[in-house]
Parts: structure tokens; C-alpha cells; sequence
């Protein structure tokens, strides 16, 4: 597999010095891998703080900025990042009125932030964590870790931020993340695997007919191998799952996200098909998103996230942001 | 056993990882997402490194850097879970400057609450735990039963070995590979095949400073 690196095991350092040279509103410091607002601390402002794997560009440094995330913790390829990195993005974006984590329901970053946040506390940071998990490919069940965060960690990142920067308190905040997140509903469809830099092949091999239904963002296997079928189909597919744990009628926030391989000609494609599927069952496309948001390296593929709007959170939808990835109202 | 013991432990463990690496990776890559060798290879790396800078005095005090290194390096699930394990070895070694199979039978059960507590993890679910748990409990009685210390040490590796053969048929209800459900059977689980390894060096290493 051809990649566009220097070597495996510089991707990451070599990655986040272009981010600091594009990026000139962006803090980035490389040796400790954290990607902060430059204008941080904002004095009076809830902070947010989110991270991962690296590999799921723009998640998360590319929602950095106004109106969105205050610093975002990027791992090692596909892998949580460390206690210590959430813990100095923590101090850094602490303007006195307390700090949220925005977590991705994978056991690894659970397990990360959760001790960053009891180091947080013993400094005297007021921490508080929402987990996102809204892939309905998994069954939350005694049976598994839970189903995984995915596209709806983009909603919760914007309309959290949104509300931060309004000035609201630490637990409205936190309520309006967990709001979006229990709103939300997502299910992936991958078209073949992805390669991690230091593995050099692909994590699975999918044939020319073939494909995975429910997918999570790290290359890792779907739910079940079917043969590939028309884009409409996959849609359908996809929306039944979601449909089976979410009402799709009312206002609606969708994103059709690209997993990084696949072209956005091909993303309007299935918006097209989603569209139609949704205003069958009497749902309306309020807000939307088409592009590539929660990427898996170069993966093709795409997931669906659905969201049931509320007036008050399409108003934060549409309140200014100004990052990296997205940028509206500014 | 002292600190230099237990030095020899962790640079015999850090060269096996790293000789397994590729084939780890290749476990995870079966149920996971492919970086479990590479995440322990280059956490042990980081741990060689700090304890030759710390030069720590005391077998409790090599396995606590041993552990607060990988919880800083390695990320993922493996960090924290491994991480733990060798910082409540560590804390339950506490001073003592010569550890006997006892105490290390001790610290080795402290590390599987520490990491069961912090992972919630049973055995079968498909984790390390598979690999730790029956060999704490084969190292123990083997101890108890008045074993001598090859015999004791042959039997926590081979408990391990044991443990992490039998995940191949279990369904992950744990981490990563438990989103596969039932096409997680059929693979051995890369924690329990890492912990086997660990494991093996410490019997390395213990025999070898006697």
C-alpha cells in the first residue's frame, strides 16, 4: 500500500507540524502532542477538551477553535492517547470555569481520559466527562464494551461548543453534549480496510464483491461481510439500523460522512439516497453535513449520523464556528 | 530476587515483545484494529529507556516506573490495563529489597485486582485476564504446595500460555474485539498472548538470578 509519509514511525510528529504551519490560530505542541486554540485560556469560558487516535482526520484537532473544541489529544495511529495529554490540554484551556471531556465510548479513551480527569481534579479542575456512543452497529448489552462513539461526536463538539461559547456554565454544557448524543444515531458501511502506517498491510481483507455493514473508525472488522450492493441499497441499510433505535421524522441533522477513501462525488451520491429514505418516512434534512468529518485513513466507506433537532439546537448548529474543518458565521 | 532481577525481567520482556511485535499486531489486526504489538513495543522501549535514567533501587520501585512509563507511552486500552498491573505489583513489593517467590506470588496477585478493577474484566471475556488470572492461581499453589522455585515458575508460565490458548474459542465481551461478537471466536486474544509472553521472561529472569 502507497502512502504519502516519511516513515511509520514519524506520521504522527510529522503530521502535526504541518497542522502547526497550516494552522497559524492553532497551538500545536508536537513533542507532547496537543493541539490547543492559540487564544487559550479563554478567562470565564467552559473549556472542551476531546481527543483520540490519530488516523480520523479532521477528528479531532480539526474542530479546534472558535466555537467548537478549546484542545484536542491526538494518540498514536488508531490508539487512545495518554493520561498526561489530556491532563496538560486540560491546564491549558482551564479559564476557571471548568473543564469538559468529550470522550468516544472505546475502552481506551475511556480509560485515558477517566484518569486524566482524577489527575485534573487532585490539581483543583473541575472535570466533567460526557462519553458519545452512538453506533447502533454494536449492542450496548453485558455482552460487549458498549456501543462505540462516532459521527455524533462531531454534533456534540459543535453544539457543546456552540453553548460554551455563549458563556453557559460547565453543567449546561455537559447537558446539551449529552443531549446530542442521545439524540443521535450512526452506522457505518466500509468498501475496504485501511492500512496503519506501522502495520504496512491492510488490518482486513475485503474482496473486490465484498463488503462490511457496521464498521467502527479504527479499520478494525465490521458486524457482518455481505456482498457489495447499489448505493441505495447500502443507504437503506444503513438507515434501517439507525431507524430501528431512532424516530427519523421531524427536523433532522445529517451527516453523510466519508471514511477517508472514498470520493465525495460518491458521498452525494448516498446523501441523495438518505434523502430520499428520510423524506419516506416523513422526516426533513434540516441541517446537514457531506464530507469527510470521522475519517479511518484511507478507508472507503461511509457512515450516516442522525440527529433529532430541537429548535435550541439548531440554533447552536448555526452559531458561528471557526475551525480548521468547519467554518460558518465568521 | 532484587532490583537488579527484576531489571533483567523487564529488559527480557521488552526484547520478546519486540520480537512478537509483528505477530501481536497481527492478533490485533485479526479482532482489533492492528496496533497492539507496535503500542507495547514502543511503551517498553520507553520503559528501558526511563530505567536506565532512574536507575530505580528497589524490585517495587523498578516495576512502578515500569508501569507510570507504559501508562504515559502506550495509550490505548493496553496503557492504562498494563500500566496498572505493574504499578500494583510495584506498590505491593512497597521497600523490600530482596522479594521471594512469596512476595512475587503476592505482587503478581495485586496486579490482576488492580487490573480487574480497573478493566472489569472476568474471566472469559477474552482478555488478559485469561492469561493472568489462572497463572496468579497456578503460580500460588504451586508455592503453597511447597514447589520448588523452577517448578513454581514453570507452572505460572505454562497456566499463561495455557489461558491465552484457550481465548481462541471464547466470544470477546471485552474491549475492541467484543464488537465482533461471534467473529471474534476462532482468534486468540493479543492480551492474553502478550501477557503469556511478559510472563515468560519473568520465569527467565528469575531462574537466571537465583
Amino acid at each position: 500500500m502507497k502512502k504519502l509519509i516519511n516513515s511509520p514511525d514519524t506520521v504522527v510528529a510529522d503530521a502535526l507540524a504541518g497542522v502547526a504551519a497550516a494552522h497559524p490560530s492553532l497551538a500545536v505542541d508536537i513533542e507532547n502532542k496537543v493541539i490547543t486554540r492559540a487564544d487559550s485560556p479563554q478567562a470565564g469560558k467552559v473549556g472542551l477538551v476531546s481527543g483520540g487516535g490519530s488516523g480520523h482526520e479532521p477528528l479531532h484537532g480539526g474542530f479546534v477553535g472558535y466555537g467548537m473544541l478549546d484542545a484536542a489529544c491526538p494518540g498514536e495511529v488508531f490508539t487512545s492517547p495518554v493520561p498526561d495529554q489530556m491532563l496538560a490540554a486540560t491546564r491549558a484551556v482551564n479559564g476557571g470555569a471548568g473543564v469538559l471531556h468529550i470522550v468516544k465510548n472505546y475502552t481506551g479513551d475511556v480509560l485515558n481520559f477517566q484518569m486524566a480527569a482524577e489527575l485534573a481534579a487532585d490539581e483543583g479542575i473541575e472535570v466533567v466527562s460526557v462519553v458519545t456512543n452512538d453506533d447502533v452497529a454494536v449492542q450496548d448489552s453485558l455482552y460487549t464494551a458498549g456501543r462505540r462513539g462516532v459521527g455524533a461526536t462531531v454534533f456534540v463538539e459543535k453544539v457543546a461548543g456552540a453553548l460554551a461559547e455563549e458563556g453557559a456554565g460547565l453543567d449546561k454544557v455537559a447537558d446539551v453534549a449529552r443531549e446530542v448524543n442521545e439524540r443521535s444515531r450512526s452506522f457505518g458501511v466500509a468498501l475496504s480496510s485501511c492500512v496503519v502506517p506501522a502495520a504496512g498491510k491492510p488490518t482486513f481483507d475485503l474482496s473486490d464483491s465484498e463488503i462490511e455493514m457496521g464498521i467502527g473508525i479504527h479499520g478494525e472488522p465490521g458486524r457482518t461481510r455481505v456482498p457489495l450492493s447499489a448505493a441505495r441499497d447500502l443507504a437503506a441499510a444503513a438507515l434501517d439500523a439507525i431507524h430501528a433505535d431512532l424516530p427519523l421524522s421531524g427536523d433532522l441533522l445529517v451527516m453523510v460522512n466519508g471514511m477517508g477513501g472514498t470520493p465525495l462525488l460518491e458521498l452525494y451520491v448516498v446523501f441523495n439516497e438518505v434523502r430520499r429514505y428520510l423524506e419516506g418516512q416523513g422526516g426533513r434534512i434540516a441541517r446537514n453535513l457531506v464530507g469527510n468529518y470521522i475519517t479511518s485513513l484511507e478507508m472507503q466507506g461511509f457512515s450516516v449520523t442522525v440527529c433529532q433537532l430541537t429548535d435550541a439546537l439548531a440554533r447552536l448548529w448555526d452559531a458561528p464556528v471557526d475551525t480548521p474543518a468547519l467554518r460558518w458565521g465568521r | 530476587m532484587d532490583a537488579e532481577v527484576f531489571r533483567a525481567w523487564i529488559i527480557a520482556g521488552a526484547q520478546v515483545i519486540e520480537e512478537q511485535r509483528d505477530h501481536l499486531t497481527q492478533l490485533d489486526a485479526a479482532i482489533g484494529d492492528a496496533d497492539h504489538g507496535i503500542n507495547l513495543a514502543r511503551g517498553f522501549a520507553a520503559v528501558l529507556s526511563a530505567l536506565e535514567s532512574a536507575a530505580p533501587a528497589t524490585p517495587g520501585a523498578v516495576l512502578t516506573l515500569t508501569g507510570s512509563t507504559l501508562i504515559s507511552k502506550v495509550g490505548g486500552a493496553s496503557g492504562p490495563l498494563y500500566g496498572t498491573a505493574f504499578r500494583s505489583a510495584g506498590k505491593a513489593l512497597g521497600d523490600t529489597a530482596d522479594v521471594g517467590l512469596p512476595g512475587l506470588a503476592g505482587a503478581l496477585e495485586a496486579a490482576l485486582v488492580g487490573v480487574q478493577r480497573l478493566g472489569a474484566a472476568r474471566e472469559g471475556d477474552k482478555t488478559m485476564v485469561d492469561a493472568l488470572a489462572p497463572a496468579t492461581g497456578a503460580f500460588s499453589k504451586a508455592i503453597a504446595e511447597g514447589a520448588s522455585d523452577a517448578d513454581a515458575l514453570t507452572a505460572l508460565v505454562e497456566a499463561a500460555q495455557a489461558g491465552a490458548a484457550a481465548t481462541i474459542s471464547m466470544q470477546a465481551l471485552k474491549g475492541r474485539a467484543s464488537y465482533l461478537g461471534p467473529r471474534s471466536v476462532g482468534h486468540e486474544d493479543p492480551g492474553a498472548a502478550s501477557t503469556a509472553l511478559i510472563l515468560g521472561a519473568l520465569r527467565d529472569a528469575a531462574l537466571a538470578g537465583r
